[in-house]
């Protein structure tokens, strides 16, 4: 399951990709993506544009990159989520935690 | 160089056997000789060679049948058969494979490739051996798993089971190992008669998903049966989860009340998928998840707040797991909330539970391992048993005489619910606590009484219908939100007497108590709003109304 993540230029935006099922397959690769990198960005970018499917262990990993990026001070952004991803993180409300669209 | 190993050698040509042990010798092995089938099979018995060279042709018994016999002997073990053979005819090469020989090894004999053979095939030997281990540690590893499952499964049924899943208004479905899948389904009497419903969904699978039923579990069964409201109990569990599990382990779960008495449904759903209210009428209501999962938020930033539905003897409250609608089929469809909806909206309404049960398995065709779907039906209060709580085990003496007066005002009338309080102090009274359900129901239905309609004012025809139901509720959420000033008292005096001990309780309110009328329209048993007050009438020995300030007096009594 390939997880990619981009800094910004200027280091402060970290931009992690998801292709393919989100599950918790892709645990280690997630926390890697934002754990193994150079820079310490001020915000998060988890671009869903290439995820098919998110099960509640992926609920379970954006909670972990949330604590990671400081908890409730946290800046994560989830772009380019499908209508079926959505519905998955709107019934879990998880709207009230990241910003979504 | 592969390690030293013993070699059987079959060959009834005695030179060619000693030239065959030489070279395997030289190599390093030990040799073994027989020079005939039989023999070998004998010598194999009784050594266990790693490995055999096997000549075809021989008298008494042939290479191919002792070769038969040789890897029946071996069973799981992996023991290289090579032929050895002047026969160049497919058809003998073939025999000499379907009888279990592993390589050939043609006359005359190369030094060269012998040796690489025995190489080769030594090593094919150590690496079954290996997976021949490692398959045996697994199959050993899974097995006490299993059986740690089972323990564990054993241990947690004896918890969950405690509250009253096979009470007559309760179906469910649930695979047996569900709770290893995360899923877990609770439910539990209130000491009002009422009842409480948890259906909880944890994160993962396995044991990680498991341990946290063990707290929620302890939570919602102890702060039920001390009467503590829905909303109490899951700030409670949400607490304590966002206490004990790590980050990104969390718990989605419906909890519902069913209030049987005064027919209304409370719901809070935190990322379960929507669950349904059927009415009789065969209108539907979904249940919808307007929170976030238990364990997740901070107890400051924790809602508590429940949707209330009025409720109707025969209607139905269906909740399942996301298992229900990803249930998968062969054809790796999923069985999808479109579905699962169309058979709810078609089926009889007697027949929901047993309708949806049979599509799905209509569906899926075999049992889906991570589902848990359950319906709880509004049945008469009367046909549920009354929990009556056991005598403590403690021996300390109850107390008998005494008397104690709570004022409650407006900013903890606001927040808190005495009730749980209250109970947990009168059933210090040992003889107290086969009247505990009688008890609550009554200080329940006289606080409410005293808060809603004395402290904020309420009108209670209002909730004639469903519509003034829920603005009887939004209105009773609004004044209680903006609530400066009023009281609630309640006196309790306990006393002995001669064949026994009697509870007199005393209510009254800043709002001037009970109407006269109220009690006098009760007393004279006309069907009125004041259902309540009639109630009140039934479980108390003694009832009536001060005329004085109107406050309201009950008294139970018990005997030795």
């Amino acid at each position: 399951m390939p997880i990619s993540s981009v800094a910004s230029s200027d280091g402060h935006e970290l931009t992690i990709s998801i292709q393919g099922r989100f599950d918790f397959g892709a645990h280690q690769e997630f926390r890697d993506a934002y754990e193994k990198v150079a820079v310490t960005p001020k915000t998060y970018v988890v671009d869903m544009k290439g995820a098919t499917y998110l099960d509640s262990s992926a609920l379970g990993m954006l909670l972990l990159l949330r604590d990671h990026a400081g908890g409730d001070n946290a800046r994560i952004r989830l772009v380019h989520c499908n209508s079926d991803v959505r519905k998955i993180l709107s019934i879990s409300n998880f709207e009230q935690l990241f910003q979504i669209s | 160089m592969s390690e030293p190993c013993t070699v059987l050698i079959a060959e009834d040509n005695a030179a060619d056997r000693l030239l065959l042990s030489t070279i395997v010798s030289k190599q390093g092995h030990r040799a073994i000789v027989a020079a005939n089938g039989a023999e070998a099979v004998e010598l194999f018995a009784q050594e266990r060679p790693q490995l055999v060279l096997m000549d075809a042709l021989m008298p008494v018994m042939d290479g191919f049948d002792a070769t038969r016999q040789i890897k029946a002997l071996a069973g799981d073990e992996l023991v290289p058969v090579i032929f050895l053979t002047s026969l160049t005819e497919t058809e003998a090469l073939v025999r000499a494979l379907d009888a279990g020989g592993d390589d050939f090894l043609s006359k005359p004999y190369n030094k060269v490739i012998l040796q690489a053979k025995l190489g080769a095939m030594l090593r094919m030997r150590s690496l079954h051996s290996t997976v021949l281990e490692q398959r045996n540690l697994i199959a050993k590893h899974n097995e006490h798993l299993l059986s740690e499952q089972r323990v564990a499964k054993a241990v947690f049924d004896r918890i969950a089971h405690a509250g009253c899943l096979s009470a007559a208004n309760i179906r469910y479905l649930q695979s047996p190992f569900a709770l290893f899948n995360g899923d877990l389904l609770l439910a539990a009497f209130t000491p009002s008669g009422g009842m409480n419903i948890l259906l909880g969904d944890f994160t993962g699978h396995g044991l990680p998903a498991a341990v946290g039923a063990m707290p929620l579990s302890e939570v919602f069964y102890g702060m039920t049966a001390k009467g503590f409201s829905i909303a109490d109990v899951l700030r409670e569990m949400n607490q304590k989860l966002k206490r004990i599990l790590p980050v990104g382990v969390f718990c989605c779960a419906t909890l519902i009340h069913l209030n049987l008495h005064q027919r209304v449904l409370e719901v809070w759903n935190g990322g379960l998928p929507a669950g349904v209210l059927c009415r009789k009428d065969g209108s539907q209501q979904p249940l919808l998840s307007r929170n976030l999962p238990l364990g997740i938020l901070e107890p400051e930033s924790f809602n508590d707040h429940c949707e209330v539905f009025d409720i109707a003897e025969g209607d139905r409250i269906l909740l399942w797991s996301d298992g229900v609608p990803e249930s998968g089929n062969a054809a790796g469809e999923m069985f999808g909330e479109e579905r699962l909806l169309n058979v709810l909206k078609n089926a009889p309404h007697e027949h929901l539970f047993d309708q949806l049960r049979a599509a799905l398995s209509n569906f899926t065709g075999e049992q889906q391992d991570d589902l848990s779907l359950v319906e709880v039906a509004v049945v008469p209060e009367e046909s549920l048993p009354w929990q009556s709580l056991p005598a403590s085990a403690s021996t300390r003496q109850s107390p008998l005489d005494w008397s104690a007066g709570f004022d409650f005002r407006a900013s903890t009338l606001q927040a808190f619910n005495p009730l749980p309080f209250l109970m947990q102090w009168l059933l210090e009274v040992q003889e107290l606590r086969p009247l505990a359900g009688t008890l609550y129901t009554m200080l329940t239905e006289v606080y409410s009484n005293a808060l809603e309609h004395g402290v904020l004012g309420l009108d209670s025809a209002l909730k004639a219908d469903a519509n003034g139901f829920a603005a009887y509720y939004r209105e009773r959420m609004e004044r209680l939100e903006a609530l400066e000033q009023g009281w609630v008292r309640l006196h309790f005096d306990h006393r002995m007497e001669a064949e026994g001990g009697c509870l007199t309780i005393q209510v009254s309110d800043s709002g001037g108590g009970l109407p006269a009328a109220a009690m006098a329209v009760a007393n004279a048993g006309t069907p009125f709003a004041g259902r309540g007050l009639r109630l009140l009438n039934e479980l108390a020995d003694e009832c009536w109304r001060d005329e004085a300030d109107g406050s309201l007096f009950l008294r139970v009594r018990w005997q030795r």
